[in-house]
């Protein structure tokens, strides 16, 4: 065996295999139909241009959240926070829209200013985990992780109390906004907007080239491989950590905001949706490089949208879409380990 | 509140810290070994969907913890495997398998949710029950809240009084000194997470067939647990009697929240509910805070009498994780 593109592409494909094989057993073991279960998967993604379109609705969020992620991820950080922090971009988008919802500017400049604050907002609460970490030793997981429990409450409070809809307050979230302040999308029907898209492309890219194309990229690296050794020579060590916790804050407010202009056009429970959780998994997944991550998170948001049909359909939780994921992600990285400790075993004989 | 509202709510802030104390004695045990749990809030779902499905079936209660006990120790396995024996990071294999955990308990529990199922029964001690007071503060509860009692204890008697238990603190602290004196450091990893996670997988059967009876997906209440209890594993400086410590503190602080909400009608209930977070993050701020630089920096300009109390306030607090926590141990390195 050797370390070259077939082993790997051998351990990839068997991790996939096996990740399937073991979902297939969990519907199984249901009494269901492993097979029917996809087929519904599959039809709820790419059935229908309407379902597709949806598709690329919540691709939107997952890119953006990954790519914020590999710039904490490479800089050796895990920012479980980025859930919190698209909570807050979401608080912070509604926050400067309702400002300036009846004041006497063009539409488009009022959706601007909306997701520039909601930017601003994801990179305040990705700071603040920052700070926690290196001005007062908090691990990021914990502190990330807790400041996302902060972040669900502050949402709530403000969805039944200062921001409640007139009347009675709901779990349908707060008032919509006044449509001609909603991100325009491709046709009256559909819900994509082109520009969260192009924006979401623009991330990706961004991360690309910064993180294998220039210094900063390889300082980051250098970071996170050995912080010490970055350290002695010359990089400023906490710095380059607070800054990749603002890039990624930044564009987990981005996914934040692009959910209330241009989706829900409000506050709602749950409006950050998971993507951040699921972002940490798509970067896992395509071992921290920007180079697949679009496209595995295409896949991530294809399984996610497709199994919203499962429990009206066959009765199964929608929560199998995350089995597939989890399994995937977890054969992978053991695959990975598998493929090196080989390697090692093969090279130590001869 | 009258004297007797206050027992029995003490009592049963007793009862709501048994999951909270095996999961945490659990992590301890397996941080102890050098082996980062992180699965522990997708476990504990899994757990107690597993455990009350099991006992729905079998009709019996013994076999609900027992069928706990053994995803906490399956999922252990893994977590031991991925970063023992393929090396890879103790963070991301903890964190796949808390998510992958939370989504099979919501999926397979589906069709068993809001069922009713078998409850756990008191079994007050007959002649101790009957003191005043005391026996209604400790003696009239389930088995597993006295069990929980005597985990603290024994745990600590085994790290602190034993020679294995010697032995489990070395794999964490010094492994290769494990090693020269004989330990096989990697397989006794494995033991020592296994054990640890059957025991934190118990936390998810307490729950579901006692604290919080029944399987109710994703309103159970139980997402979050997992992290507080890994919180409280960092606070209780990995010895068993401060994270009893933190983990009776926490459940009576949330008894508190409960209390005091009809009091306090102007502080919305979501504020309460998620208040133990920030008090996580505060928690392991003053436990961390004394190893920050400008910290050191700030306590030397500090004159010399108000320096020395501050650094033992400081001091006392501080919780030094076990060196090797998290790292691979390899003979031949």
């Amino acid at each position: 065996m050797r370390d070259n593109k077939a082993t790997r592409l051998a351990f990839g494909a068997g991790s996939v295999i096996l990740a399937l094989a073991l979902t297939s057993a969990i519907v199984a073991i249901t009494g269901n139909d492993p097979f029917l279960a996809y087929k519904n998967i599959l039809q709820g993604s790419v059935g229908s241009p309407n379902v597709a379109g949806n598709v690329i609705v919540s691709w939107v969020p997952l890119l953006l959240a990954t790519s914020g992620l590999l710039f904490t991820f490479t800089v050796g950080l895990w920012n479980i926070g980025i859930e919190g922090q698209i909570t807050l971009g979401a608080i912070f988008s509604v926050w400067a829209m309702r400002g300036l919802e009846s004041a006497a500017v063009a539409p488009g400049l009022i959706i601007a200013l909306s997701i520039i604050a909601g930017v601003a907002g994801g990179m305040l609460w990705a700071l603040l985990a920052g700070a926690l970490k290196t001005f007062g030793g908090v691990n990021e997981i914990f502190g990330g992780l807790g400041l996302n429990f902060v972040a669900t409450a502050l949402n709530l409070w403000l969805i039944f109390g200062p921001w409640k809809r007139p009347g009675v307050a709901s779990m349908s979230g707060t008032l919509p906004f006044d449509p001609k302040l909603w991100m325009p999308t491709l046709s009256a029907q559909s819900r994509l907007a082109p520009i969260p898209l192009i924006l979401a492309i623009l991330t990706i890219l961004i991360a690309f080239v910064l993180l294998k194309g220039t210094y900063f990229g390889l300082r980051l690296k250098a970071v996170g491989k050995n912080p010490k050794s970055a350290y002695l020579l010359g990089i400023p060590t906490w710095q380059h950590m607070m800054l990749s916790f603002a890039i990624c804050g930044a564009f987990a407010g981005l996914a934040g905001a692009v959910q209330v202009t241009s989706v829900y056009h409000r506050l709602i429970p749950s409006i950050s949706s998971g993507y951040g959780y699921t972002g940490l998994m798509v970067a896992m997944l395509v071992n921290y490089s920007p180079v697949f991550a679009a496209p595995v998170a295409l896949f991530f948001a294809a399984l996610n949208v497709g199994s919203i049909q499962l429990p009206i359909v066959l009765k199964l939780d929608s929560s199998l879409a995350g089995v597939i994921q989890g399994f995937l992600v977890l054969f992978v990285l053991i695959g990975n380990g598998a493929r090196i400790r080989l390697l090692k075993k093969k090279e130590g004989r001869s | 509140m009258t004297g007797e509202s206050l027992l029995f709510g003490l009592s049963g802030v007793l009862v709501s810290s048994a999951p909270i104390l095996f999961g945490v004695i659990g992590e301890t045990i397996s941080e102890r070994s050098g082996v980062t749990n992180l699965s522990m809030n997708g476990m504990i779902l899994l757990s107690a969907m597993g455990g009350f499905a099991a006992s729905l079936a079998t009709g019996s209660l013994f076999l609900g913890f027992l069928s706990g006990a053994a995803i906490g120790a399956l999922i252990a396995l893994i977590v031991a495997f991925v970063s023992i024996t393929l090396k890879q990071s103790q963070v991301a294999v903890g964190y796949v398998l808390t998510i992958l955990c939370r989504d099979l308990a919501y999926f397979l529990g589906n069709p068993i949710m809001g069922m009713n199922g078998p409850r756990l029964n008191l079994l007050p001690l007959p002649g101790l029950s009957d003191i005043p007071i005391v026996g209604t503060l400790l003696f009239r509860h389930d088995i597993l809240t006295y069990l929980s009692f005597l985990l603290i204890i024994v745990s600590w008697f085994y790290m602190e009084r034993t020679k294995p238990g010697m032995m489990l603190k070395a794999l964490g602290e010094n492994p290769r000194a494990a090693y020269v004196r004989g330990a096989n450091v990697n397989r006794l990893r494995y033991v020592y997470t296994i054990i640890g996670g059957a025991i934190a997988g118990l936390a998810g059967p307490i729950y579901s067939l006692s604290v919080k009876a029944g399987w109710k997906g994703t309103i159970s209440g139980l997402d979050g647990i997992g992290w507080i209890i890994l919180s409280i594993t960092i606070f209780g400086g990995w010895t068993p009697f401060r994270a009893a410590v933190g983990a009776y503190f926490f459940s009576l602080l949330q008894w508190l929240g409960l209390v005091l909400q009809p009091l306090l009608p102007n502080v919305p209930s979501q504020v309460l509910q998620v208040a133990p977070f920030p008090l996580m993050i505060l928690t392991l701020l003053l436990v961390n805070i004394s190893s920050a630089e400008w910290v050191e920096r700030s306590l030397s300009r500090l004159p010399e009498s108000v320096r020395r109390d501050v650094a033992k306030v400081l001091m006392a607090l501080n919780a030094t994780p076990p060196a090797a926590l998290g790292m691979p141990f390899d003979k031949d390195d």
